[in-house]
């Protein structure tokens, strides 16, 4: 039986200030879901809260995986339980080489009671399975010595998350703009990368400006997000139509929303 | 290209060093011999009359004795006030004859160097270990094709004997007696150290080692080194340091003396991680001449207190001095280590690369000094400091001090403190790391750096004993 993330009427703040307000969303292993809206709606937000981020304030709603309360783990814990999170802006570690850190990352995640200290996978195997996974994604074996996104290019950060996913084999990969700030080979790249790694054990989540990661990715599901809710739920033709017309449609229909988004504008 | 990935340099690391403890204790209490407690002419007398040395080095020991009671205790650095002179043991003997073979030394000792993993060390990479066991050289080999060419690696007991000449010509030349304090005690009592000299043009090319271990209660260590690389030739010098825990205070105050001559090259590389009781107070210096390189790789981990301050007289033009240190202070233990650098001919240039970690409490100090005498044109200096602060409990402080009596010179400092971020942690984290994981991570990725300098087996333990201190630290 697939397994389910469910998240119901989350609700969350920073200093004190409302950011979602009431969230519900379930995604399924082997599904896609894309999630649209404008700036500052809370789509990043919701990706942190569901890895973990030790900066956001629960203050109401749950997030479940088949039934495992997500809020009460820590994100290392989040990680083993099969969740991943492809950052929008990778996080540099000086020092530390890829192949040290992705040789750490899988033995936990694929050996969720491992301790400290306790033994690594066998080196062979995950030199040969690292190799395999980098040729494919097309990154350069390289990169496997050295550090940890340290001078990569946008494009270069974006792959190196792309792999991780493909060795983590999460069951639930949310991707946080995966897209944004590339040219239009490396999304081409990213997309097909995302495209051979989902199948029936990978819901995926994919937050988006733009449609051209959809392509390859075709959603079974399109959210709308406006000021920290989900207002509207539909097909992959609501992602077509978002892309082409914006976002104007949307607030005409959901106007208590769109003034709450206004105020905040306003007020910031 | 494509099978070369970096993890295969790291596939034997995990080997080896999964036994490694740097706490535990062997009971030995087979001393040949062991002075009183305390400090007078009559034990520097007895250590020199053990020692069957000749007049003159009694005559230096007993002077330098007068030059450590009129010497006053330093008033910066660390709290070193607190040491009793007067309850320390300064000289033992744990075993009758200088060893020749491994084979050959006592079994209890040969115990605690299996422990710390030396025979297989040996085997894949020593070429001649010196191990000091408590006051004395126990145990030395060097390979017959060094000897053939020369190269002189003994302990300096035995080289004061054997090499009288060669001896005299450098010992107490580079550190004076009444450079300070700590030498002049050094002077007084000294015991063992490593002797080592190149011939002109000898390029060794694999490392050579030493481990040294205070082992036991009270008892101080007052290794004395010396160097001589000679003209055009180079050479890698090892030492580590691991000591058992005790309860009482101990005392290590070692001198390290490094001549490099025109053309040589030389590296000293120091691995030290003594247990929280220990002072720590060293002095090492290296002359450099003409167009030679001096280099310090200084890793100091542990101990009660460290003083150390390596340093580089760059004596002629051309010569270049570098100094990489790593401190790590934890819970109680204060690191004021650095570097000094003193530019004593024109076009002469000098590097310090810093980096410090403090947590639980831990202070980590730089002090360094870089000097430029006058008439010293076109020096170049650079030093980075860069300090690591792991939690809002430890301190972290830099004391760069230069002093410039010519000004068409280049120095440049650079200083960062930083924390580690939140965003870093939580990024390991959400890859399955524990929080303690993806800290020990940072750590060792803020200091690789350095440890890439470290010969491999160094390197493998300098991480682990990392790992060690950062283990149930957080959560």
């Amino acid at each position: 039986m697939s397994a389910i993330l469910k998240i119901s009427d989350l609700r969350v703040a920073v200093d004190g200030k409302p950011i979602l307000k009431g969230v519900n969303l379930e995604i399924r292993q082997g599904e896609i879901h894309a999630l649209m809206g404008p700036n500052g709606c809370g789509k990043s937000t919701l990706a942190y809260v569901v890895a973990g981020h030790p900066k956001y304030e629960i203050t109401g709603g749950a997030i479940e995986l088949d039934g495992v309360n997500v809020l009460e783990l820590d994100p290392c814990q989040r990680a083993r339980l099969g969740i991943f999170l492809a950052f929008q802006y990778p996080v540099t570690i000086p020092g530390v080489k890829v192949s040290d850190f992705l040789r750490h990352a899988v033995s936990n995640v694929r050996n969720p009671d491992r301790k400290e200290g306790e033994g690594l996978i066998p080196m062979k195997d995950f030199r040969k399975e690292l190799k395999d996974r980098m040729s494919e994604i097309d990154i350069d074996s390289e990169f496997a010595r050295r550090y940890l996104n340290d001078g990569f290019s946008g494009g270069e950060k974006k792959r190196m998350e792309i792999l991780q996913l493909s060795l983590l084999r999460p069951r639930f990969a949310i991707l946080d703009e995966t897209d944004s700030g590339l040219d239009s080979d490396a999304v081409r790249a990213v997309s097909e990368g995302i495209n051979k790694l989902h199948g029936p054990h990978m819901g995926v989540l994919i937050i988006t400006h733009h449609e051209r990661l959809l392509e390859f990715n075709k959603p079974s599901f399109t959210h709308v997000m406006l000021a920290g809710k989900i207002v509207e739920t539909g097909d992959a033709s609501l992602a077509h139509d978002l892309h082409a017309n914006g976002y104007a449609a949307v607030r005409e229909r959901h106007p208590t929303e769109a003034a709450e988004e206004q105020a905040v504008t306003v007020k910031e | 290209m494509s099978t070369d990935l970096a993890v295969q340099e790291r596939e034997d690391q995990d080997v080896g060093v999964g036994d490694y403890q740097f706490g535990f204790h062997d009971p030995t209490d087979k001393y040949v011999f062991k002075s009183r407690r305390g400090l007078d002419r009559e034990i520097v007398y007895q250590i020199s009359e053990m020692k069957k040395e000749p007049k003159w080095m009694r005559d230096f020991r007993i002077s330098s004795l007068e030059t450590f009671f009129q010497k006053p205790m330093p008033s910066w650095g660390g709290a070193v006030e607190e040491i009793d002179f007067q309850n320390i043991f300064y000289y033992m003997k744990a075993a009758a004859n200088l060893e020749k073979s491994w084979e050959d030394v006592p079994e209890d000792i040969r115990k605690t160097y299996d422990r710390l993993g030396i025979p297989e060390a040996e085997k894949k990479y020593l070429a001649g270990v010196k191990a000091q066991y408590e006051s004395e050289v126990i145990y030395g080999s060097l390979q017959e094709d060094l000897a053939k060419q020369g190269v002189l690696f003994t302990d300096t007991d035995s080289a004061l004997r054997d090499h009288p000449d060669l001896f005299r010509e450098y010992f107490g030349k580079i550190i004076p007696p009444n450079d300070n304090k700590f030498a002049a005690l050094n002077s007084a009592v000294w015991s063992g150290g490593s002797f080592i000299y190149v011939p002109p043009g000898v390029k060794i090319e694999f490392p050579l080692q030493a481990y040294f271990r205070i082992n036991s209660e009270n008892m101080g260590q007052f290794e004395r080194t010396l160097i001589i690389v000679d003209e055009g030739a180079s050479a890698h010098y090892v030492e580590g340091c691991t000591a058992p825990t005790y309860s009482s205070e101990s005392l290590h105050s070692a001198v390290v003396e490094i001549v490099v001559k025109r053309g040589g090259r030389f590296r000293y590389t120091t691995i030290q991680n003594w247990s929280n009781n220990v002072y720590n107070l060293v002095t090492k210096r290296a002359m450099a001449y003409g167009d030679s390189l001096m280099e310090w790789v200084d890793g100091n981990l542990g101990s009660k207190l460290t003083m150390k301050y390596p340093a580089i007289y760059l004596m002629e033009p051309g010569a270049r001095g570098e100094t990489l240190s790593i401190a790590f202070a934890n819970d109680g233990q204060h690191q004021d280590a650095g570097a000094k650098m003193v530019h004593c001919a024109p076009n002469t240039s000098s590097r310090v690369v810093s980096k410090s970690i403090s947590k639980g409490g831990g202070r980590a100090s730089y002090r360094g000094l870089v000097k430029v005498e006058k008439g010293a044109t076109n020096c170049k200096s650079n030093v980075v400091c860069d300090a690591l602060i792991l939690d809002s409990k430890s301190r972290s402080d830099t004391y760069p001090y230069i002093e410039a009596e010519d000004d068409q010179i280049s120095l440049e400092h650079e200083a960062s403190v930083s924390k580690i971020g939140e965003e870093q942690l939580f990024y390991l984290m959400s890859r399955g790391m524990t929080e303690a994981e993806a800290s020990a991570m940072i750590v060792t990725g803020f200091i690789e750096p350095l440890v890439k300098e470290l010969p491999m087996e160094y390197a493998v333990e300098m991480n682990r004993l990392i790992e060690l201190q950062m283990e149930g630290s957080v959560g």
